[in-house]
């Protein structure tokens, strides 16, 4: 942090992390400096009336000025010519940041969902944050530690975003850059990371009860170290075929179905109904009715959230239709069946 | 005087002759006893939203819990207070007195806007007895339509029928400036006050519908489940925005451009001078109107549109930057060589000056689309709409309370209160919000329950400034008790001004003028 950083603020952002964040801070410093002379000009000229001319006596006349065509036009021009300078500069700054139809040397599909996101690889390599571990040992505290996306330094990366459910927005602050996740839409989000490290990613688009807590990690290593990190990805996905069914049940629940998000394994109520005892037992339904959840309630109630409300929660539940697997509902009721 | 004067006031007695009035005067009256009453609770769910962010994780609530109480600050303190705000008081008490009328053109349909106002008040306040809506003020879909719960159908039915009382009171307010000012008063020597409120008035009535029909449309996604917004349904979630946001940009001017007529006519008054670029100012409201409609992409530079949109919407905007500009140069000239006193509707006014001069020149970083991307939807952004909004609007509110005071009232609201008032207002504003631009600056994004700890310090300060603003306004309010049960006399004009509601009587006759008041010159002629 050097003197000119701190008198410009750029030293309160984060560092800028990517090629396209220095030139947003560049354009930063200008608006900044700028504006401080317009406010400097302005509020400065006001201060000094306020005080040369202040009623002294109770008869003191003031002038009958009524305008002046050349300060009002160089007051209107001059304002505009710097706003123009200032759009201009935005829109190829902008330009850099969007970069839509490039191609990333590391392409990702990330889906958001309520209050997730998963970081698909094109080698089915599969990333889900934030983790269902607290990020800080404060009682008090709901942040859930974010996992690890790991990008290799100076390689253009292109992210795919696009929302199971409702909008979030992908925001990075060090790398200067955002952008919407919209359901049935697909966004892109490229960056070139100028700089190791790990950063933060935030959901920015305000998306119900734990908006705050949609957190994922991105950590920008060397190519080697990349390329190690996948391999060791593959290895243990390999690994993972060989568990039984509720371990993989486990993992969906957990991972990337990302139902822990909304539903508890040790009785307490997150947004759903926890998982706790449910299998076998009795369910009350909003409409008064209630079943024994079975294999078919389970089924149903992933499939087709709306068909039956349980009494006292919300039909906040969307379809998982087309996003899991025959198998895969076999594997989760099985993991549900060991939640006694 | 033994014999009691005899005006609006105690023209009618008891509250039914209050209830049933046509007289615009008492509609001001009832609006402000009403809005003050929103403004009181909005305030009150400001001041839990502040503290629950007092440190990170749970302070005071769970996270529905507080997301619904932004929810109904955001919507309360925009959809009750500052969009009726200062014209549905104010302009309904001056409009028709400064342009030396009788009344507004159509008594019966302002008293049915009042009524309006508060029946849809009472249904979208409802929700908090029935059914709490956690969406965020912008009801942005698909979130609102299918992921949460029914309370936000009676929510925006409210909005809507609040939104029918400012159709309506923008309309009166046109046909009133054209049809019934006093014989002299040409359009160009109306009160700036009055020019604003005439602009004002046009967007209410041109933009408003869209918001209305853009919820009715919510609603019918939510209860019919007809597909427009959701993509489940087959429609697109960011056309909700670009509804929204048609009506809601030209709407932040609606918040706005009646607080800048307030502040032309105090910088007048107060430097006891003629006002500089009358033409400028009058003209650049219209403009501001008519351009403030081309803009609202620059809300959706990150919702995934075209590049192309966001570069064109940015241009467009940075247009609407200068006439603002035009407005605050033009003020600052009024002062020059003037004759200043700074009486505590004066403060309020620089304090309106300083305010949104630092809220207009972080728009334009906001305008900005490379700089945009950084800051939208973060902390930078709610810091830089409060100190438009509420620097701007409720800074005026407070200076046309204390200047007006007298007319409405006969008594002399008390300086010294004013301006300790303005001291608390002021500091703890700048103390709020301040903070917030530099949250921004490090990334903590808007409508966070949690947040990390690095972000502790700013939130801390952010949330002490927050009981320096309470306290203000709790000044302010005791201002406005004392003034009325011990104020002084306050005589016809008081503080010199030159508009027409300075000639007539305080409080006015019933109808606000002995005889008709003939113009032979322009509003500010202080020589
Ligand atoms: C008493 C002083 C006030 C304080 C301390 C205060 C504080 C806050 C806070 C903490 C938020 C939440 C920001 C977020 O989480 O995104 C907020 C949002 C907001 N406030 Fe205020 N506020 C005050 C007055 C006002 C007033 C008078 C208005 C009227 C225009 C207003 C309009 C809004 C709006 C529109 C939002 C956005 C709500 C949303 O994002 O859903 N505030 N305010
Ligand atoms: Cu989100």
């Amino acid at each position: 942090m050097n003197w000119f950083s701190l008198i410009t603020a750029t030293s309160f952002m984060p560092v800028p992390a990517t090629k396209e964040s220095g030139d947003v801070d560049n354009l930063y410093i200008f608006l900044l400096v700028s504006g401080l002379i317009s406010f400097i000009i302005l509020i400065g000229g006001m201060v000094i009336f306020i005080f040369k001319y202040r009623r002294k006596t109770e008869d003191q006349k003031s002038a009958y000025i009524t305008h002046n065509t050349l300060a009002e036009f160089l007051w209107s021009f001059i304002p505009f010519v710097i706003m123009m300078v200032i759009f201009a500069w935005g829109w190829s700054v902008f330009h850099d940041l969007r970069r839509v139809g490039e191609k990333g040397d590391v392409e990702v599909h990330v889906t958001a969902r309520q209050w997730a996101w998963t970081f698909k690889y094109a080698n089915d390599i599969e990333i889900n944050s934030p983790t269902d571990k607290k990020l800080l040992d404060d009682p008090d505290s709901t942040l859930l530690k974010p996992e690890i996306v790991v990008v290799p330094v100076g390689k253009t990366i292109r992210f795919i975003l696009t929302s199971d459910d409702v909008l979030h927005s992908f925001y990075v602050p060090a790398f200067r850059n955002k952008m919407d996740a919209v359901p049935g839409r697909r966004t892109t989000f490229t960056f070139t990371p100028i700089e190791k490290g790990d950063f933060t990613v935030f959901c920015t688009e305000y998306c119900g009860t734990k908006h705050s807590n949609m957190m994922a990690t991105i950590r920008v290593v060397d190519g080697e170290q990349f390329a190690a990190w996948q391999a060791e990805k593959i290895a243990a996905n390999a690994g993972a075929n060989n568990k039984g069914p509720a371990e993989r049940g486990e993992a969906l629940f957990k991972g990337s179905l990302g139902c822990s998000g909304c539903h508890s394994i040790d009785g307490s109520r997150i947004v759903g109904p926890s998982f706790k005892g449910l299998y076998g037992n009795k369910r009350d339904f909003a409409d008064g009715s209630s079943v024994t959840a079975d294999d078919a309630y389970i089924k149903q109630s992933i499939l087709v959230p709306t068909a039956k409300i349980v009494a006292g929660f919300p039909p906040a539940m969307s379809s998982f239709q087309g996003r899991i697997k025959e198998d895969e509902i076999k594997d989760i009721i099985e993991f549900i069946k060991t939640l006694k | 005087m033994a014999h009691e004067q005899h005006n609006y006031l105690n023209h009618q007695k008891g509250i039914w002759s209050w209830l049933t009035t046509l007289d615009h005067k008492r509609i001001g009256i009832m609006y402000f006893v009403a809005i003050m009453s929103f403004f009181f609770l909005g305030g009150v769910f400001a001041l839990l939203v502040r503290a629950e962010l007092f440190t990170p994780g749970k302070t005071l609530f769970s996270a529905d819990v507080y997301n619904r109480m932004m929810t109904y600050h955001g919507a309360i303190m925009v959809f009750m207070v500052i969009v009726p705000g200062i014209p549905a008081i104010f302009g309904n008490f001056v409009l028709p007195i400064m342009i030396g009328a009788k009344d507004v053109a159509f008594p019966r349909l302002n008293l049915m806007s009042w009524y309006m106002l508060m029946i849809g008040a009472a249904i979208t306040g409802s929700t908090l007895f029935l059914e709490n809506v956690d969406t965020g003020w912008t009801f942005y879909t698909p979130y609102s339509s299918i992921k949460t719960g029914l309370g936000v159908i009676p929510m925006v039915l409210g909005v809507f029928i609040i939104g029918f009382s400012s159709i309506l009171t923008g309309l009166n307010f046109i046909v009133t400036t054209h049809k019934l000012r006093a014989p002299g008063m040409t359009m160009n020597r109306i009160p700036l006050m009055v020019w604003a409120l005439y602009s004002t008035a046009i967007l209410q009535v041109l933009a408003t519908p869209v918001l209305a029909i853009t919820l009715l449309l919510l609603i019918a996604e939510k209860t019919l489940g007809v597909g427009i917004f959701d993509p489940q349904l087959g429609g697109d979630p960011v056309l909700f925005q670009h509804f929204f946001w048609f009506y809601s940009h030209p709407a932040v001017y609606i918040m706005i451009l009646p607080a800048m007529g307030v502040i032309s006519e105090l910088v007048a008054t107060y430097s006891r001078k003629v006002i500089f670029g009358y033409t400028a100012i009058a003209y650049s409201s219209l403009a501001i109107a008519g351009v403030s409609f081309l803009v609202w992409g620059h809300h959706m530079f990150v919702s995934g549109q075209s590049e192309f949109a966001g570069v064109l919407f940015s241009f467009i905007t940075m247009l609407v930057g200068v006439p603002t500009a035009i407005k605050l140069f033009n003020w600052i000239a009024t002062m020059y060589k003037g004759s200043i006193r700074l009486d505590a509707p004066m403060l309020f006014a620089i304090g309106f000056m300083f305010l949104f001069t630092i809220g207009g020149l972080t728009g334009v970083y906001l305008a900005s689309t490379g700089m945009d991307i950084h800051f939208h939807d973060t902390y930078f952004v709610v810091a830089h709409f409060h100190y438009v909004m509420v620097g701007g609007t409720l800074m005026a509110l407070m200076g046309a309370l204390i200047y007006w005071f007298p007319k409405v009232t006969g008594k002399i609201y008390s300086d010294l209160v004013g301006r300790i008032s303005w001291v608390f207002i002021f500091t703890g504003f700048n103390v709020t919000f301040f903070p917030q631009f530099i949250l921004g600056n490090m990334g903590m994004p808007r409508r966070y329950y949690d947040y990390l700890p690095t972000f502790t310090e700013l939130n801390q300060m952010s949330t002490f400034g927050s009981w320096l603003i309470g306290t203000g306004f709790l000044v302010g309010l005791y201002g406005v008790i004392y003034a009325l049960l011990k104020g002084k006399e306050a005589g016809n004009n008081p503080f010199g001004g030159k508009t027409l509601e300075w000639t007539t009587a305080s409080p006015p006759p019933h109808e606000n003028f002995e005889s008709t008041p003939v113009l032979t010159g322009g509003p500010y002629e202080y020589r």
